[in-house]
């Protein structure tokens, strides 16, 4: 079963980032995503800085980071079938990114079960235990979510066989 | 007001990519986030990404700080609460930013989004930032 998600999530993975526009426009990249937990990374780049006189990362970068670290543990929690949606996304910004390092978030699905995951992450820019940011998301399989997934497994299924 | 750090703010990289705007008449400010396809998180829905709704939340909230006083540098955010109520879609996003409380270190914001009706939000920020009142001269005397 867990060998089952496992192949799933390693078929979808490729489109971690490259099926989300807005992930493609920050640079984001999956580092790994198991059941139930995916780990994602910002790179450190100009173009993404909010404060020019401290040259740190904006906010912004990391909350996208997380929210998608995040979504992307619920849909691993969910048996990699359904996106979910955020339903909220609380975080605690412990201190900023330094200049120059790369941001990773751990994402970890704690449960989900029927149509909600809850989920915590940390996002560090090297060490670990010594975090930039904390996270903590509830996730939802939505009716515009299963709606959506169903049209491209459809389109999919159609395009493999024509 | 002041208006030199809401110019930074805006100018930072990423704002500036953003193309986020602020539209302000007299002490009440809109911030539009126009919308362009890199913003989708989800194009099957599709709909906008959490991030890129919460980043311009955040966006929102620190200009309203710097709109509504004088400080000395840019509001730094200490933690935010989103709240996405419904999908948001593959168009503009407007957002406004209520001040509940701004002391000598901390301010607390509320920032409410929406698209097409005012009364139908699709996301709500609130959240704590440390700010630096620009300090007036009697202040600064006590301090």
């Amino acid at each position: 079963m867990t060998d089952d998600i496992q192949s799933r999530l390693d078929s979808i993975a490729p489109l971690i980032v490259t099926g989300s526009p807005h992930a493609v426009a920050l640079g984001l990249s999956l580092v790994s995503l198991t059941p139930g937990k995916a780990v994602m990374r910002a790179r450190y780049d100009e173009s993404l800085i909010g404060d020019p006189d401290a040259g740190t990362l904006h906010g912004g970068v990391i909350t996208a980071l997380l929210d998608h670290a995040c979504g992307m543990a619920a849909f691993a929690g969910f048996g990699a079938r359904d996106t979910p949606s955020t339903l909220d996304l609380r975080i605690d910004y412990l201190r900023s990114a330094k200049p120059g390092l790369d941001v990773t978030a751990e994402a970890r699905s704690l449960k989900s079960h029927g149509l909600v995951a809850f989920v915590r992450a940390t996002a560090h820019d090297g060490d670990p235990e010594d975090p930039v940011a904390i996270a903590q998301a509830a996730f939802m399989i939505t009716k515009a979510s299963k709606a959506a997934q169903e049209r491209a497994r459809r389109d999919y299924t159609e395009g493999r066989m024509s | 007001m002041s208006r030199a750090l809401i110019e930074t703010l805006m100018s930072a990289p990423y704002v500036a990519r953003f193309g986020v705007r602020l539209d302000q008449r007299g002490n009440e400010l809109t911030g539009v986030l126009p919308f362009e396809d890199h913003l989708v998180g989800n194009p099957l829905i599709p709909a906008l990404h959490g991030g890129a709704v919460g980043a311009f939340l955040e966006i929102v909230a620190s200009a309203s700080l710097l709109a509504s006083q004088p400080l000395d540098r840019l509001p730094k955010p200490i933690d935010v609460a989103i709240d996405y109520l419904r999908p948001a879609r593959a168009q503009d996003v407007y957002a406004r930013a209520v001040v509940a409380r701004s002391g000598r270190r901390v301010a607390n914001v509320r920032v409410e989004a929406w698209q097409n009706r005012i009364d139908a939000p699709v996301a709500t920020l609130h959240g704590h930032f440390l700010i630096t009142p620009a300090r007036s001269d009697s202040e600064a005397d006590s301090a």
